[in-house]
């Protein structure tokens, strides 16, 4: 990482280097910019979402090493070095991950906001804990805030990707 | 004609079944566009300065030093708003920008564009706006004597029911005191948008909203500008529940658009999204029922205050709804109710899901519990024989015409299986009352059940001229449906489809954008009411072409009309004579458009009286709550519900919104509350205003979806996302009142409600 | 106009604290990036310590327990963590959600000396020794000489914490929080019950109910007295009695989150449980 001065005049910048989406990005950025804004903003990857800026409502969450972690909480810079999938990276050649699919499919989702954050999340569960029931995947997805479905698509959906039968509590 | 078999219907979902939504696989793929998405070249970020004051006298703004920092292109006052100076839903009364005086804690006092969001924040922080605080007026109680804290005064509505005799009573008296505190629509999407010049001198709004064209009624009078040269198109919603009925940030980045002539966009943060729309009602409400030995309700007296806050919003038709469905959905003789809604420095308060009737159905099947108890008896059955029923007459006097399986509703879910009730013992220590944090044992751990019933009006009411209007388009065999509804997330986008493919056979159904300049209104996305009204303009506007195209199949084929049907896109003689396949059917395009309005409805007299509604919906929830009592802690095990739906359009989408609506009962029954002090809101973050987790809310169990169509209805379908925000919470508390033996008179119910009754 | 630097050695990350007082410690992020959202906190520059090796992780050391200030709370998940520091493991759960726990850290919740700290009763029960460093030297402090009050320690400005000693669990231990949900949320009130069996001592620190870090002496050594050692049974009313003394250690506040005879009450139940179920 080098800092610079900004050609805008913004004041100093770093160069940050990390894999986004299975892509090397390099870019100046000012150090105060959060991970989000510089997925949003700079990247273009507006799927990742900001919903309450206190890390508590978990819309913005991405894998960065392939553990969930929520991008309004890190600041860019931070995570030179890294490995980070959003959103936009889980879908491969235009063929949706299975917990996209089971989102869509058991009607996960109404207005869509937590969505991304929410699919994140699962995918970084599954991917720790495969063989989780109806309770193992609401105490694995307590940091992602949806106010529209009362959750139980949301479960059934991950159950349904972890291609489990659901097990009643 | 051999090959109209290969055109046939190739199983796209139509109407009662589950049609994925259509704008499922980009919200999946974190591609679906979102209001805080929004971009435009040449881009200006807004902000807005607030008033840190519930009350004050503004001296002066200094706006000097804020235009002088480089990157700043606009700091406007009130005294820069060119048309109207107010705005409002019912009442115009709500000031764009505050001149004189502010009456709430983050009132806008005046506005900032800048290029970079950064530098728009600082530019507002250097606004220098001198107050001269003035004593706020926070006690809803004492607003209706108090001084005027606006030139319109402090009381916004006065509702009275007077129905049957007054001096009636019975063997059987019960009486109490409830309260409901402010609960939070807790959207996910915090509100956003961006507003564009437009050529004509007009300007392009894009915004997330619930009602586009009462926005673009309110945003051109403040503008000054004819309503053709507002064009308001909706961007991607991130929930609702009311809260995005009114105005927020619309007037606002119109003019910082128009003065600096550039795209503004707009994206409050969470702590600004808590001022920066309305809440739900807090009520204090009084009741005393009367009823025989045998159960039966003789008279109902009840006195209810809303405190509005500082604004009217829509507090005059919440406070109808409260007052109308006071007696709750019981066949009630004699009523004698008073609804009252006051100004006051508190936040300002508006619709939020269940609009009224979540406040007293909290205090009637609290009354319904005391009832019971008094006579001992049964409380589910008690609430069987006073159920409403078609026929029944209201104690507005309206006597109901549609449907009305009330008994079925409560049967249905009262004989559902109950959950083991001993088995708190294999619960892991996560799924008992106070989860994560590992405070109960399982000998710690009363389980019990609550009942309550409820129920609202759908769509408005008191004789307002409710509409929606919608446009299809048929060419060259495709269909195109433009309407203005907000799709909000409840998911009209997917029924609009169900609904043009039902009536044309034609599987590929495009939803063109919605926004004011293609249709006319659609209404408002609230009351329970777009499957039902743009639901019914689709529909008509999918008839009228299908019409159109049999009215030129017959005089081309010289067939008679009535001969003609239309079966999965093929339109058919019955003498076999005519077989075409409806893309082929016609030459060049056909549109029609349709305005649907429902049956009309009455004021209501000055004794309450009078045919103000068109439809009821009913819902029951059975509540089994584990609770700590000790420790006064909550987990709410399993809930049970079964709802008069009149017929299930989609069933997923039904029961997401049954499952969603019952989570947002939950919230309010045990933790959701804005804790206002001296009107101050002190809880602005998703840290301390907490709404249910996964682990907060239990699985929803659907007893049954009663399915009797409403007469009036298209296809007998009633709105189903607010019946069951208004029973859950009270069943809940119904089941807490079980465990513990306590009055629980007050919602949220807090830990220490429980655990240390009497402090 | 802010700056970051990510240091890679501890001797680097002193170094640069030692050369520049303007320069705030960032651990996690999980407190201190919500203040700069909030506007609340305008950092000039930031010391990233995500990088820094020798702050991670932790290791047994004899009898003692060698906790980076950088060990995050999804590290003391670890199975030999948790038998090591039981009560610890238990608090390090109930902070936040799986991406708060994946990046918060043990030194960030010392640092930020907020009430409701989770891991601060725990680390009072214990007796926790915090090693603080700078280009100077190290010194060690116990929790209550660091935090002196809301958000206040006796850090100097290029000083930083680097580990935390705990003794290794001889005896049961329990830690109990309240919140008004049942997952992510802050506590009103907590508490840490810990028993050395090769002492004969009990620990219990208060969390959320005084402004600075305590230790309700009066119930340990009560319940000290009156536990018998050899079979871990203590008399009727012991428990009861250990609840009420616990409860007189805490000074609560009423605010938005609860109410300061909640609090109390809250502390005075947890604790009585807390001893109960470190009883056999």
């Amino acid at each position: 990482m080098r800092a610079s001065t900004d050609p805008h005049g913004k004041g100093v910048t770093m160069d940050v280097t990390a894999i986004v989406n299975g892509v090397e990005r390099t870019a100046d950025v000012e150090p105060r910019v959060l991970l989000v804004h510089w997925l949003r903003d700079e990247l273009g990857l507006t799927g990742t979402n900001v919903g309450c800026d206190t890390s508590s409502c978990g819309a913005c969450t991405v894998l960065i090493d392939g553990r969930s972690a929520k991008a309004c909480n890190l600041f860019a810079v931070q995570v030179d070095g890294s490995d980070i999938t959003t959103i936009e990276g889980l879908a491969i050649d235009g063929e949706l991950h299975p917990m996209q699919q089971a989102f869509h499919e058991c009607h996960a989702l109404q207005c869509g906001y937590c969505t991304p954050g929410m699919v994140m999340a699962a995918v970084s569960l599954i991917d720790e804990y495969p063989d989780l029931g109806d309770r193992g995947v609401r105490v694995g997805l307590e940091g992602n805030l949806c106010r529209c479905t009362g959750y139980q698509n949301i479960v059934h959906a991950v159950l349904q990707a972890a291609g489990e039968q659901e097990r009643h509590p | 004609m051999t090959d109209v078999a290969t055109h046939r219907r190739t199983g796209a979902p139509r109407v009662g079944e589950s049609a994925p939504r259509p704008d499922g696989v980009a919200k999946v793929q974190g591609r679906f566009a979102f209001s805080s998405d929004l971009f435009a070249e040449n881009l200006l970020w807004g902000q807005t300065i607030r008033s840190p004051h519930a009350h004050a006298r503004i001296i002066d703004i200094d706006i000097r030093e804020a235009l002088s920092l480089p990157g700043v292109h606009a700091v406007l006052t009130a005294d820069d708003v060119p048309g109207e100076l107010h705005y409002g839903l019912e009442h115009q009364d709500q000031p764009v920008l505050a001149a004189d005086v502010v009456r709430y804690f983050g009132e806008p006092v005046a506005l900032v564009a800048a290029d970079h969001p950064e530098t728009a924040r600082r530019a507002a922080a250097a606004v220098v706006v001198s107050y001269e605080p003035l004593t706020p007026l926070v006690d809803s109680a004492l607003a209706a004597q108090a001084d005027p804290i606006h030139p319109d005064g402090n009381v916004l509505r006065t509702l009275t029911i007077r129905h049957g005799d007054l001096d009636a009573t019975a063997a059987v008296v019960v009486e109490g005191t409830y309260e409901v505190g402010m609960q939070d629509q807790a959207f996910m999407g915090p509100e956003s948008g961006m507003a564009l010049p437009s050529a004509d001198g007009g300007v392009e709004l894009f915004v997330s909203t619930q009602w586009l064209h009462a926005d673009r009624r309110q945003v051109a009078g403040c503008l000054g500008l004819p309503e053709d040269m507002v064009r308001i198109t909706l961007a991607g919603v991130g929930g609702a529940f009311g809260a995005r009925e009114d105005l927020s940030l619309h007037v606002h980045l119109c003019l910082l658009s128009q003065h600096t002539g550039r795209p503004v966009k707009m994206v409050y943060r969470r702590p600004e999204s808590f001022v920066g729309h309305v809440h739900r009602h807090p009520a204090r409400m009084w009741y005393r029922h009367h009823a025989d030995t045998d159960g039966t309700l003789v008279k109902v007296e009840a006195r209810l205050l809303l405190d509005g806050g500082a604004y009217a919003s829509s507090s005059l038709a919440v406070i109808a709804n409260a007052t109308c469905f006071a007696a709750g959905p019981y066949r009630v003789p004699h009523a004698d109710i008073e609804g009252t809604v006051v100004r006051t420095n508190n936040p300002p308060c508006g619709a939020m899901r269940g609009f009224g009737a979540v406040q007293s159905c909290f205090a009637h099947e609290a009354q319904m519990d005391k009832l019971a108890a008094a006579l001992a008896l049964d409380p589910v059955e008690l609430r069987r024989r006073n159920a409403l029923a078609t026929g029944d007459t209201l104690v507005t006097g309206q006597v109901i015409t549609g449907a009305a399986p009330v008994a079925e509703v409560i049967d249905a879910c009262a004989s559902h299986p109950l959950p083991d009730l001993a088995a708190v013992d294999e619960q892991p220590m996560m799924h008992r009352p106070g989860g994560a944090g590992r405070t109960a044992d399982a000998h710690h751990v009363r389980r019990a059940t609550g009942f309550a019933l409820g129920f609202k009006n759908l769509l408005f009411s008191e004789g307002f001229d409710d509409y929606s209007s919608a446009v299809c388009r048929l060419e060259n065999g495709a269909v195109t449906i433009t309407c203005a509804c907000a799709e909000v997330g409840q998911g009209f986008v997917t029924l609009a489809q169900q609904i043009a493919r039902e009536e044309l056979g034609i599987d590929e159904i495009v939803l063109a954008p919605a926004e004011t300049a293609t249709v006319g209104s659609a209404g408002s996305t609230s009351a329970s009411r777009q499957s039902w009204m743009s639901g019914g303009a689709v529909q008509a506007a999918c008839r009228a072409v299908r019409g159109r195209v049999l009215q030129q199949v017959a005089r081309r084929r010289g067939v008679a009309l009535d001969g003609l049907v239309l079966r999965d896109g093929i339109i058919e003689s019955l003498d076999g004579s005519v077989r075409v396949d409806l893309a082929d059917a016609v030459d060049g395009p056909i549109e029609e458009t349709a305005e649907y309005h429902h049956r009309p409805t009455q004021p209501l007299d000055e004794n309450g009286q009078g045919d103000a509604h068109v439809s009821f919906a009913f819902a029951a929830h059975r509540a089994v709550v584990d609770v700590d009592p000790e420790l006064g802690l909550v987990r709410v095990h399993d809930m049970t519900t079964a709802q008069d739906v009149g017929r299930v359009l989609n069933p997923l989408q039904a029961i997401g919104q049954i499952e969603g609506g019952t989570a947002q009962g939950v919230g309010l029954a045990v933790m959701e509350e804005l804790i206002v002090e001296d009107g101050i809101i002190k809880n602005r973050s998703f840290t301390d205003y907490l709404i249910p987790t996964t682990l907060d809310m239990p699985t929803v169990r659907i007893a049954a979806l009663i399915e009797e169509p409403e007469p009036d209805a298209p296809f007998g379908a009633k709105g189903i996302g607010e019946p069951p925000t208004i029973s859950s919470t009270p069943a809940i508390v119904a089941a807490l009142r079980a465990a513990t033996g306590l009055e629980l008179t007050r919602v949220p119910v807090r830990p220490q409600d429980i655990a240390l009754p009497r402090s | 106009m802010s700056n970051v630097v990510v240091p890679t050695t501890l001797d680097e990350a002193l170094a640069l604290l030692a050369a520049d007082p303007q320069l705030s410690p960032l651990a996690g992020g999980t407190d201190f990036m919500v203040e700069v959202n909030h506007g609340a906190r305008r950092p000039v520059r930031v010391l990233a310590l995500r990088a820094v090796a020798e702050l991670r992780g932790w290791r047994r050391d004899g009898d003692v327990l060698v906790i980076g200030a950088g060990c995050t709370y999804v590290s003391m998940a670890d199975p030999a963590f948790a038998v090591a520091a039981p009560a610890l493991a238990q608090a390090a759960r109930t902070i936040g959600s799986p991406q708060i726990r994946n990046v918060g850290t043990i030194g960030g919740n010392l640092a930020t000396a907020s009430p409701a700290g989770d891991t601060l009763p725990v680390l009072m029960a214990l007796g926790a020794r915090v090693e603080v460093a700078s280009t100077e030297g190290t010194r060690t402090l116990a929790v209550d000489e660091l935090i002196t009050g809301v958000k206040r320690t006796v850090l100097h400005p290029a000083e930083l914490i680097t580990s935390v000693r705990i003794p290794v669990a001889r005896g049961p231990q329990e830690f109990c929080k309240i919140g008004t949900r049942n997952a992510m949320v802050i506590s009103a009130a907590g508490i840490a019950v810990v028993l050395d069996r090769e002492a004969h001592t009990v620990g219990c620190g208060l969390g959320s109910v005084t402004a600075a870090p305590v230790r309700a002496t009066d119930a340990e050594t009560f319940a000290a007295e009156a536990i018998d050692w050899s079979t871990l049974r203590a008399g009727a009313g012991t428990t009861e009695r250990f609840g009420t003394l616990a409860a007189d250690a805490a000074t609560p506040i009423d605010d938005h989150r609860s109410t300061a005879a909640y609090r109390r009450h809250a502390i005075g139940v947890m604790a009585r449980r807390a001893l109960e179920r470190c009883l056999s």
